[in-house]
């Protein structure tokens, strides 16, 4: 059985809490972080609802303690005040004292500004100091600069809503390999106009809402959120006699080479991601206590995606469910968010609820689990399915 | 652990490289501050009603990816692995725009869709029906060497045996208006021949798409080893050396034992002093050899010079046009890659011939 990677800090900002404390008494309340978007002047907003953080830019700019003259993204923002709770919270006061990386990912990058001053910048001077953080990168250097972490491997990947999972993979792939001691692994996105209007077109948006894995499901809520872990090596757990929150033990990611946007109706790519994350684990089926799916809501996923859990773990699966009717789909944070929803569920041997489930899906007799259950939990797993055909599942053990 | 070998090559850029072939026979010049790629045929390899339907990014992606897989006679591999600084900037330009000029109404999926940074990587796996690993890295400077990192580990590691890795950017109207209003392209046209000797701020901007089969296994198509990599997300102009003499230490290696160092200068006149640093420096005795006066300046250039570096190795030649010194090179073994952009995200890379 391989080794997983000690994970030792988490930190998370959602439309359901602005800490992990926050995040997990909502969740085991039943309380969803969904409404009518406030701080997005959008035609839309009567239509959709969406998972939106209260903060506005300027408190999480004075937060961070941040000159006016910033020009940070509400991603960086986001990303900041979240990496620096992970930090926080594994009790890392020298970052410099062991080779330390950070891994994000973001879809949205500072696309929030642009779309705010597109012809704006042509005409006014003072704004263009935004355009160099439109690119996806440059939230991830801000929040490495607001860490401390310098001369060394910070990067960013983009997989759409799977980013965050495989800013995860290949953070345990880094201390695996020993090419870090320590490595800070999330992602962050906020809300736009953008990625509402797009999913508008897609016409997959919820005009109430989300409901994953129902029959009458009518398309997802969209959210923001950031949220990171740190994973650090055994040498330097050992070392620093670290508290450990769990470990990453499994993890695969693959493509569905189906279509640019919507997932095989078998969820070939799921299933492949999950297998390899079992195998990577050391683990069969039997061994997984609970499923956190990816559950969006839409048509396609839930029903691809339920396909490929049938696929891997038969008829009668382990207990799953999403958590997406809490926050709403934070699209390259998710596989983050529900990385740090995994933990919890496994330091409180609680699964969460599927929230707003009524109706058995026709296509298959599997149901989520919909109220809050205690179990003793040794295992979870994490699937996050994005556009590109990109597959995740991540899964973490409290036991190494 | 397992070697790594740079198996095969596939680029598309401001040069005719697409034209494998051949080793920058014939230049492209120009008098610009910005320039586009030369186009192969993209019909040759892509059906005209898909090709139709995608941004220049993506089809230049496609292209190299398809160049380097014939070029190492591989039908499919275990792994794609894409870097790009700003992803598909054509289809977003089109998606923002088109929301504000029609007040968010009337507006199509076909942009926002094609926007996604993981769009190449996801057609190139969709074109070969690949379902294997899929990973875009999107950090500016260093996105292709991430992706470049991520791919070696997979092959050391024995969890892929043939991966297709590459860099691709496009260039987009908008993106280009406001990047001259930050300084970040020259003010005025110079020429291929001056980029880089010129005193001017900013960089002369351009797209391309560099894609290579990195393997773990050796055969007589290897254009060289790939025996390092490392990135650094921050490093002071008085550092630069201090790292690439721990990265060749590292490697059991000295400046001495470095045949020819492929430098990133791109002629900005605030920025190409951390290069300086070594090639007045620590390099002053190496032969040294520069390429962004060719393909000019993009997040994902870089992959440009790793493909110049492998082509030095595998024809045991160097093209005039690059030589940035009059220093002539004894052997062509060794070779180092130093990048870096706006004093951000550096890479150095070490290849050694097969």
């Amino acid at each position: 059985m391989s080794q997983g990677v000690a994970i030792t800090g988490m930190g998370i900002i959602s439309a359901i809490g602005n800490n992990v404390a926050e995040n997990y008494s909502a969740l085991v309340e039943g309380r969803k972080g969904i409404s009518r978007v406030d701080k997005i002047d959008t035609v839309h907003r009567d239509a959709i609802m969406v998972g939106e953080i209260d903060f506005t830019n300027a408190e999480l700019e004075s937060q961070l303690g941040l000159d006016s003259d910033n020009n940070y993204s509400r991603t960086a923002l986001l990303g900041a005040v979240a990496a620096k709770q992970a930090i926080a919270d594994a009790q890392i006061t020298d970052i410099t004292k062991y080779k330390t990386g950070l891994i994000s990912a973001t879809s949205v990058g500072g696309m929030d500004m642009t779309e705010k001053y597109y012809y704006q910048y042509l005409e006014d001077k003072k704004l263009q100091k935004y355009i160099d953080g439109h690119h996806a990168g440059d939230s991830t250097q801000k929040i490495a600069e607001q860490l401390g972490i310098e001369q060394s491997l910070v990067t960013t990947i983009s997989t759409a809503c799977s980013s965050a999972a495989n800013a995860i993979m290949f953070g345990a792939r880094l201390i695996k390999s020993g090419k870090l001691d320590r490595v800070v692994v999330g992602g962050a996105d906020c809300l736009s106009k953008f990625t509402i209007n797009g999913f508008k077109t897609l016409m997959i948006l919820s005009d109430t809402y989300n409901t994953p894995f129902d029959e009458n499901r009518k398309g997802l809520n969209l959210g923001e959120a950031a949220a990171f872990l740190v994973l650090e090596s055994d040498k330097v757990v050992k070392a620093e006699n670290k508290k450990v929150l769990g470990y990453v033990k499994g993890y695969g990611n693959a493509n569905d080479a189906f279509h640019q946007t919507a997932s095989s109706d078998n969820g070939d790519g799921a299933t492949l991601a999950m297998e390899k994350a079992l195998k990577v684990a050391g683990l069969e089926a039997k061994d997984i206590d609970y499923i956190n799916a990816h559950g969006t809501a839409t048509g396609n996923n839930d029903l691809s995606e339920g396909r490929a859990i049938i696929r891997v773990f038969g008829e009668t699966p382990p207990d799953f469910s999403s958590t997406k009717a809490y926050t709403g789909h934070t699209l390259a944070a998710a596989g983050a968010i529900e990385a740090v929803y995994s933990l919890l569920a496994l330091q409180h041997n609680e699964i969460f609820p599927n929230l707003n489930y009524k109706t058995q899906m026709k296509e298959f007799s599997i149901r989520p689990q919909t109220v809050l259950k205690k179990k003793e939990l040794a295992t979870v797993l994490s699937n996050s399915l994005g556009f590109g055909g990109n597959c995740s599942t991540v899964i973490f053990s409290k036991e190494a | 652990m397992r070697k790594v070998y740079i198996q095969s090559v596939g680029s598309v850029s401001a040069q005719k490289t697409f034209d494998n072939s051949e080793f920058l026979n014939e230049i492209s010049d120009y008098n610009d501050t910005v320039i586009l790629a030369v186009d192969p045929a993209y019909k040759d390899y892509i059906p005209p009603a898909a090709a139709r339907r995608m941004a220049k990014g993506i089809k230049m992606g496609v292209v190299a990816s398809k160049l380097a897989l014939t070029d190492a006679n591989l039908e499919n591999v275990d792994a794609i692995l894409t870097g790009t600084g700003m992803g598909c900037v054509i289809d977003s330009e089109k998606f923002v725009s088109a929301i504000i000029d029609n007040n968010e109404e009337y507006l199509t999926p076909t942009s926002f869709i094609q926007s996604t940074h993981n769009t190449v990587g996801g057609q190139i796996a969709l074109g070969l029906g690949c379902k294997g690993y899929n990973f875009t890295y999107v950090h500016a400077g260093i996105s292709f060497e991430s992706a470049v990192l991520d791919a070696k580990m997979q092959l050391e590691n024995e969890e892929a045996n043939h991966i297709l890795v590459g860099g691709v950017d496009e260039l987009g109207d908008h993106t280009v208006k406001i990047h001259r209003l930050i300084n970040h392209i020259k003010p005025e046209a110079v020429s291929l021949r001056n980029v880089l000797t010129s005193t001017s701020e900013g960089a002369v901007f351009s797209e391309g798409a560099n894609f290579f089969v990195l393997s773990s296994e050796q055969n007589s198509n290897c254009y060289a080893e790939l025996c390092d990599l490392k990135t650094f997300n921050t490093l002071n102009e008085q550092d630069v050396e201090t790292a690439a003499k721990d990265f060749l230490k590292d490697n059991d290696l000295t400046i001495n034992d470095i045949d020819l160092i492929v430098l990133g200068n791109n002629g900005d006149v605030k920025f190409d002093g951390y290069y300086n640093k070594l090639s007045n420096g620590l390099f002053s005795e190496t032969p040294q050899v520069g390429y962004k006066h060719l393909c000019g300046e993009f997040n994902t250039a870089s992959s440009f010079g790793f493909w110049l570096g492998a082509k030095i190795l595998k024809s045991q030649s160097i093209p005039d046009i690059v030589r940035m010194n009059a220093v002539q090179a004894k052997n062509l073994k060794t070779i180092l890659l130093y990048n870096q952009y706006r004093g951000e995200n550096h890479s150095f890379i070490l290849l050694k011939k097969c």
